[in-house]
Formats: structure tokens, C-alpha cells, sequence
């Protein structure tokens, strides 16, 4: 009997090509067997998984940061990387945190020669401040490292992505399980991209696993673990509403701003990020709202308690979700149906589509520095040492129709308005208004701003007036000093090189 | 003004400073300590140092903690540390100015 | 224009890092406390940094005050003698149980202003009573000083000497009207007392409209978030002050018009109404109208 592809390839010859049947379970050989059909991506150990996922010398490896303070993945990984000898590997983090303190001796040791990330803390941030690295470490924002990735300057080879919970084929989510993160937003982003991700969760759970952030298409090895996060580290601490009367009153004058600023109206939309200064905004907007009779259409960017209590009282249509900062926001994406998770590519990636900072009116942030023509600094600190982040920042500032910066006007002796930025993150032209404890500046490119503000009777003077005043309190620093060797680079969202950070010297 | 005892004076919370103060014959002796160093070293020492010359005060250990306060509570709380290390109860108001 | 006195921080003077920050709050007037706020042993580094503080041009446009520990200790002079140096505007008195203790701390304010060069009665002073005898002699205190800016009622010595404690009000009934009477009678500002539980937003509210709708010119605060709250109540409404800008425009078009009497919708406005409406005016232009 003539076989069927030999009899199309007869009657049409450029259909030759095609494969004829071998068997059902040809490219499926595992279906055959009961177990690996549905367990063939688990692997007995993590090192058994990275064996498998090909990991070779020199490649990049990814990890997201929605467990913060309480991440146990990325240290877990790593000594396992470091005691299986692997060397010269690219460190892709969406961001690091203090207690990623161990990468000192893995940079040191040379298994890390090369880092991405949106930030840094701790004994990290000041190693590698001090010149530890050889290559300096490239700081991007949150959208900025889609963009690398999607452009391929960031080719991740393999993401170790922790999660709380998936079912054997990988299918996970933030909301339950035992260290709820919530939004994993950022992970989605990596589990698109990545050549191979390595899924290391404390439960498997039963298939299907729903609600699904990262799917089973994405993932091709799981491991399970002890644990992925510490559930009292993964909340930021501030949900309590601060008591201290300086952050108050620059949340009430922040909110005095927004109030004036043209776009409070029906269906405005809001980020205020987190921090003891931001809940105190959320609660003083819901104030305005109700005597002005409005709602917010929605909230975007990180969430928290403050902004859950808002959604649930009516008074904010939607959340847009890319990192819960506590257990409240997690919870609260398992439960109400407007409040939806995003990946970090709709929410701020700039060669996106559509980014959800592009619909955004108004957000809140904040600076260790601003300077005299409003550019700010998230993350070069007061002695030099690159100890913040540049997160979301300048994606939200790019974008948003008004973008608020609070910061008290001297920290510590510290003065906050500088003559030039230590470091830009953000250009001064995204930069709108500055709220200080000792008044208000707006940018004078928004003159309209400006003008509607001083008719609502707000304390408006000029950012040389708070620079002055400053002086005037502190005296004048020292400046910094820096050896010439450059120690990081700050990525703007669209890649390009905005500044660089230098060496301090002792 | 001559110390004759230790002393302290200030706390170590934030925007203040502590400043001890002890006797000794061979000169002055200032170590400070700060959290903001790098920017305002020099400004303290400078402060510190007028603050002691109006004091008359050549000899003597002064040490500073100092968690970023301004200038005029270092001059306050280094003057209290040197009144109370000299013993002196009866103050020489322009010599605080 | 008469000096708004709504709201009156209290500071420790011990404490350096709200020496340095407290006047982007704004209050009308910042006291520098050395007494009850200061322990014994940091008596005189207080007296040190309060001495510095307030002359630090940061606070040249808020009224100073400054509470000296009673002149029968023996820190009360020393207090004196920096405050009034350093240029303070008010000193205030604790304990004032009568007039003579005004007349001792006025001899003593008098010496010190010569010695350093201060223009003699310069120096505003301020009686707090905080006893059964200082309210009885309310009146006597108020009127014992041209120097006199205002009279206080403190409440924490003040209940204890009245062997009751602090709480909705009923304990400072008779020393709150005989104190704000003294203050009216001598043409001097009348404050009430502190309100502690700073948690306790709709407590202090209370009892700040209390004190308002009997006369008081303003209270003694002791955290700056207690500030806009108090302003707020002290403000005036909307019909107020529109009442008042007719009131003011009235009298004005009267005396161009040479008028003796001055009308406004039939109803005679004189002198006293006409000097409230003004200072309506400076109070909503002080806070605003009231939200």
C-alpha cells in the first residue's frame, strides 16, 4: 500500500517536505508514561533543574523582586549556582534588595560579573559603590528593563521565578499559597521572555492552578522549595498611616496641589506608590473626593492597604496592579474583580503598545535629590552610595499629566534641593511640582500650573527660594567626591545612557 | 574656662549631638564623629572650634557625636558640655553669643 | 492689625531637632518650653539651645515665647536672663498665683533689658495660672502689667491643686470663665489649656469650639498637627466673612461720605461691629474660610 505522504508528495511535489506519521506519541514520548505526562517539569532538586535547563559559563540569568525584603529565591539560587561552579554570569534582577548581601561573595568569587537592576540596598549597594565590580552595574527603570529586554541588550537565558504556588505544569499565581506577593508582574515579563524558566515554588497544587499569572506555556522546570518568601518581610511597612506631622503636612499640601491642579475631576486616575507619606495622601484624596463628589476611573502601579480601602468604599473604578506592597493589596487581587494584575510591560514599558502610565493623571513620588532646573536623584544617597531605586519613577514621570514630588526640604542636615543632581534618574521636563515642608515649587515650564496654584492660594515660590532656605538652615556641603572610574550606569526608559555613578572616595 | 571634670551634654537622636568634654593639660583635643561628614566635616570643626575660642578654652578632650544637627545646636550643646565641665554656674552671656 | 494669637506651640526646649524644624509649621506663636517639658539635669543645656534657637533668623517671623521655670527655683532667673538676651518676645510665667509674682518677674525683666541694651518694656509678658488662687486672683494678674500680652489657664497643675482630674470640661467650668473675664477686663489675650490625646481628633475639636464660642483668643498646642485643625475652627464661614467685607465697605463708603452714622440694610453698624468685622477679614485672611 503506497504510504499517504508518499502518495501527496507524487501528485504534489512540494509538499515532499512534509513529515509522514510515526507514531501518536512521536514528539510526545512522555504521554506514553503515566507519571511524565503530567510531572515531567518537576525536578527532584534545583540543581537537577538547572542542569536541565542548559545553563552554561557566561550566560544571563533573571529573577523579579516581589517578595522585596522577604526573598529567599534569589540567595537560594545562587549559592546553588556558586557551589555547582558556574562563572561569569549576567545578574538580570527586576530589582535587589539588603538582603541580597551574599552577591558580594559570588561577584567576588567571579560567578557574577555583570548586573542589571532597578536598585539596590544594603552591604550590596555600597560594595559595589566602593568599585567592587569591574563592569559597572546598569540600573534601568521598571518599563526601562522591558525595553532592554525586548530589544535583547538583556538576553535571559534562564529565569528562576518564585512563586507561592503552581500546579505541575507550572501555571502560578501571587494569591495563594503561603508567601502571597500577589501582583507578579514583574515575573510575567521574564516568564515571556526568558529562553528557559526555572519555576521554584513551596506548593504544587492540584492542575489546573487558577487564577493564572504565568502560564504553563511559559515554564519549563519547577522545583519545589521550603520556601520562596518570608511572609512577614514581603509587606513594605508603611500601611499605617504616619504620625509624623512633617510627612502629614507635606501629605496635605501634596493633596492641595492635586486638588488645584486642573485634572482633580470625575474619572481622574492616581499612583502614589508607598511610604508612610503616601498613605497619608491616600487618606487626605479621599477626603477632596467625597466633598467634591468625585471618583477616581483608576489606580495603577504599586498598590497598597490605603488604596484597597479607597476601591472598596466605591471610590476607585479599577486597579491596575503591578506589585502589591502588602498583605492587604494581595489579598484583595485574589477577591475583587477590578482589581487587575499587570505585567510590567503594560504597565510602563515605553516601546509597549500601550502603557498604562501613558493614561495616567496624576502621581505621586518622591526624591533624595532635586536639583535647581528639577531633576531628580532616587538613587545616589547623601554619602554616595547608590542606595535607592530607580523603579518606576521616570516612567511615571514621563507620562503622567501631573507629577507631584514630595520630599521634606532637609534630611538630617541634608538639604534635599541641590544646585546640580548628584545623579539624574529623572530629567527635570518630567518633573512638575515640588512639595516641600517649607513650601512649593512648580517646574516654570507649566506656567498654566502655576497660575491656577497661586490663585488657590498655595505657598508657591521658586525652587531657588527653597535652595536658599536650605542653605540658609544646613550651610553649604561639601561637595561629594568621586574617583573617576564610572561603578553604574543610569538607563533611562528608552535605554539610553541619562548619567553615571562614580566611585566614591574614602 | 578651664574643665576640670568630664561631662556630657545632647543626645545621639537624630538632629542633635552628644559632646563630652574631660581635662587634660597638653592643649585641645577635638575628634568629631558625624553622620553627615563628607558634606558638613569641615562647616562643624569650624563651629566647634569658634565655639571653644569665645569659651577660652585651650585646653581640654572634646568629643562629638553628631547626628546632623544644625549649627546652632552644636554650638548650644558643646557650650552646655563646657559650662558643665567647668563648673561654672554664672554665665558670661557674650561669651555664649 | 492686632497679632493673631489662635495657636501656641509648645516645644521642648530640650529637644534639638524640633528647635531646628518647628516654625515651617507656622503656628501664631512658638512656645519655648523650659520648664515642665525639660528634666532637672538638662535645665541649663535647654536654656542653651532655646537661647540659640531663637535667634536663628528661621524664626524671626513667628512670635516667640518662652516659659522660664518659676523665679523661686533655681533655674527660673538664669532662664530670664537668656530668654530676654536672646530677644524673646513674650516671657511666660508659670504658676502666677498673683499679681506680685508679675510685679518680682517685671523688676528682674527690667534689669536684664538695661544690662544687655534691650529697649526697656520691650519684653511682652504672659501669666499662666495654673491654681485655685491664680484663678481667684485672675483679674489682679491681668491688670499688674502693661507688659501683659495675655493671661493663660494650664489645666494639669491647676486640676490637681483643685484635688479633681482632667477630663470632658465640667473640672475647668469656673477657671476657664474667670480666666477668659480677667483677660476681657484687663484688654489682654485669653488662652485655654492644652489638649493632650493627640490621637484624639474629635476630642480636641470639641473642646476647641467650646473655648471659641465662650471668647478665646487661642489655645496652647502640643503637636503641630493640632495647628490647621485649630485654624480651621478659628476661621470664619463663608456668610461671615461676605457679612463682614459688607460691613467694612460700608463703613468706608460712610466715612467718605462724611457720615455720622453708618446703616447697612437698615440696621445701625457702629465701632464695635465694624472693628469685629475687620478682624473676621484678618482671620479668614490668616486661614481661609472654614472648610
Amino acid at each position: 500500500m503506497t504510504k499517504p505522504l508518499e502518495a501527496l508528495a507524487a501528485q504534489f511535489p512540494h509538499l515532499r517536505e512534509l513529515h509522514a506519521f510515526t507514531g501518536a506519541n512521536t514528539t510526545t514520548p512522555y504521554l506514553a508514561d503515566a507519571d511524565q505526562r503530567v510531572n515531567r517539569k518537576i525536578c527532584p532538586s534545583l540543581e537537577d533543574a538547572v542542569r536541565r535547563s542548559g545553563l552554561k559559563d557566561g550566560m544571563t540569568i533573571s529573577f523579579h523582586h516581589a517578595f522585596r525584603e522577604g526573598d529567599k529565591v534569589i540567595n537560594l539560587v545562587l549559592e546553588k549556582l556558586s557551589a555547582m561552579g558556574f562563572r561569569n554570569l549576567t545578574l538580570a534582577s527586576s530589582s535587589l534588595m539588603s538582603c541580597n548581601a551574599g552577591i558580594i561573595e559570588h561577584i567576588k568569587s567571579g560567578m557574577i560579573t555583570q548586573i542589571y537592576t532597578s536598585g539596590m540596598r544594603g552591604k550590596l549597594a555600597e560594595a559595589i559603590s566602593r568599585g567592587l565590580m569591574e563592569r559597572p552595574i546598569q540600573v534601568h527603570s521598571h518599563g526601562g528593563r522591558v525595553h532592554l529586554i525586548q530589544s535583547g541588550e538583556i538576553r535571559i537565558d534562564v529565569a528562576f521565578l518564585g512563586v507561592p504556588c503552581c500546579d505541575s505544569f507550572g501555571n502560578a499565581n501571587g494569591t495563594s499559597g503561603k508567601s502571597r506577593c500577589g501582583s507578579l508582574g514583574y515575573a510575567q515579563v521574564d516568564a515571556q521572555h526568558a529562553r528557559n524558566v526555572v519555576m521554584l515554588t513551596e506548593e504544587i497544587v492540584p492542575y489546573p492552578n487558577t487564577p493564572v499569572s504565568i502560564s504553563q506555556d511559559q515554564v519549563d522546570y519547577i522545583v519545589q522549595v521550603d520556601e520562596v518568601g518570608d511572609p512577614s518581610k514581603i509587606s513594605v511597612g508603611a500601611t499605617r498611616m504616619t504620625s509624623n506631622p512633617r510627612e502629614l503636612m507635606i501629605a496635605k499640601r501634596a493633596v492641595d496641589v492635586i486638588e488645584n491642579s486642573g485634572y482633580f475631576e470625575e474619572g481622574f486616575s492616581l499612583q502614589t506608590g508607598s511610604g508612610g507619606a503616601a498613605t497619608a495622601v491616600t487618606r487626605f484624596i479621599e477626603d477632596r473626593m467625597r466633598r467634591k463628589g468625585i471618583k477616581a476611573s483608576f489606580a495603577l502601579g504599586g498598590i497598597t492597604g490605603p488604596i484597597i480601602d479607597l476601591h472598596e468604599k466605591g471610590l476607585i473604578g479599577t486597579l491596575i496592579d503591578t506589585q502589591d506592597f502588602d498583605a492587604v493589596a494581595a489579598a484583595s487581587l485574589a477577591k475583587n474583580p477590578n482589581h487587575i494584575e499587570v505585567s510590567t510591560n503594560e504597565y510602563a514599558n515605553p516601546s509597549a503598545k500601550g502603557a498604562s502610565v501613558d493614561q495616567l493623571d496624576i502621581v505621586i513620588l518622591s526624591a533624595l535629590e532635586i536639583d535647581l532646573e528639577f531633576n531628580v536623584n532616587v538613587i545616589t544617597g547623601s554619602d554616595g552610595v547608590m542606595r535607592g531605586a530607580s523603579g518606576g519613577h521616570s516612567d511615571t514621570a514621563a507620562a503622567a499629566n501631573v507629577v507631584v514630588v514630595t520630599a521634606p526640604l532637609i534630611r538630617s542636615r541634608i538639604p534635599t534641593v541641590v544646585r546640580r543632581a548628584t545623579t539624574i534618574v529623572t530629567p527635570g521636563e518630567s518633573i512638575d511640582v515640588l512639595v516641600t515642608d517649607h513650601g512649593i515649587a512648580v517646574n516654570p515650564r507649566r506656567k498654566e500650573l502655576t497660575e491656577r496654584l497661586i490663585a488657590a492660594g498655595l505657598p508657591i515660590v521658586s525652587i531657588e527660594k527653597l535652595y536658599d532656605q536650605a542653605m540658609a538652615l544646613s550651610g553649604e556641603p561639601q561637595p561629594l567626591e568621586f574617583h573617576d572610574r564610572i561603578v553604574g550606569v543610569i538607563r533611562y526608559r528608552d535605554g539610553s545612557v541619562i548619567d553615571v555613578v562614580r566611585q566614591i572616595k574614602e | 574656662m578651664k574643665i576640670i571634670k568630664a561631662a556630657v551634654a545632647g543626645t545621639l537622636e537624630s538632629s542633635d549631638l552628644m559632646v563630652k568634654v574631660s581635662p587634660s593639660s597638653g592643649g585641645l583635643e577635638v575628634v568629631v564623629n558625624s553622620e553627615v561628614m563628607r558634606q558638613f566635616g569641615r562647616q562643624i570643626r569650624k563651629v566647634v572650634d569658634e565655639t571653644l575660642k569665645k569659651l577660652e578654652v585651650t585646653d581640654g578632650t572634646i568629643v562629638i557625636e553628631d547626628k546632623g544637627a544644625l549649627d546652632c545646636a552644636i554650638r548650644a550643646r558643646l557650650q552646655a558640655a563646657v559650662l558643665r565641665g567647668a563648673e561654672v554656674e554664672e554665665l558670661n552671656w557674650s561669651q555664649l553669643s | 492689625m492686632k497679632k493673631l494669637r489662635r495657636s501656641m506651640l509648645f516645644l521642648p526646649g530640650s529637644n534639638a531637632a524640633m528647635l531646628s524644624t518647628a516654625f515651617v509649621y507656622k503656628p501664631d506663636s512658638i512656645m519655648f518650653d523650659l520648664e515642665d517639658a525639660v528634666s532637672l539635669r538638662e535645665k541649663d543645656s535647654a536654656r542653651i539651645l532655646v537661647y540659640h534657637a531663637i535667634q536663628n533668623p528661621a524664626y524671626r517671623d513667628i512670635e516667640k515665647v518662652v516659659r522660664i521655670n518659676a523665679l523661686s527655683t533655681p533655674f527660673g532667673l538664669k532662664d530670664l536672663e537668656a530668654a530676654v538676651r536672646a530677644r524673646a518676645d513674650v516671657i511666660r510665667l508659670p504658676k502666677t498665683d498673683s499679681a506680685n509674682d508679675i510685679h518680682e518677674l517685671e523688676e528682674h525683666v527690667v534689669r536684664i533689658e538695661k544690662a544687655c541694651g534691650r529697649p526697656v518694656g520691650e519684653t511682652g509678658l504672659m501669666a499662666a495660672v495654673e491654681s485655685a488662687s491664680g484663678v481667684v486672683n485672675a483679674v489682679s494678674i491681668a491688670q499688674s502689667s502693661p507688659r501683659l500680652i495675655g493671661i493663660a489657664l494650664a489645666a494639669f497643675d491647676y486640676v490637681m491643686d483643685m484635688q479633681t482630674e482632667r477630663g470632658d470640661g465640667t473640672e475647668l467650668f469656673y477657671a476657664r470663665c474667670a480666666v477668659l473675664h480677667a483677660a476681657r477686663v484687663a484688654r489682654i489675650d485669653a488662652f485655654d489649656a492644652v489638649f493632650s490625646d493627640v490621637n484624639d481628633e474629635e476630642g480636641f475639636l470639641r473642646e476647641v469650639e467650646l473655648i471659641r464660642k465662650l471668647g478665646y483668643n487661642g489655645k496652647s498646642l502640643i503637636n503641630p498637627r493640632q495647628i490647621e485643625l485649630l485654624h480651621n475652627a478659628y476661621a470664619p464661614t463663608r456668610e461671615e466673612v461676605e457679612y463682614a467685607e459688607r460691613v467694612v465697605v460700608a463703613a468706608e463708603e460712610g466715612e467718605k461720605a462724611g457720615l455720622g452714622v453708618i446703616s447697612l440694610n437698615g440696621k445701625m453698624i457702629d465701632g464695635p461691629i465694624i472693628d469685629h468685622a475687620r478682624s473676621v477679614i484678618t482671620r479668614a485672611r490668616a486661614s481661609g474660610i472654614r472648610q
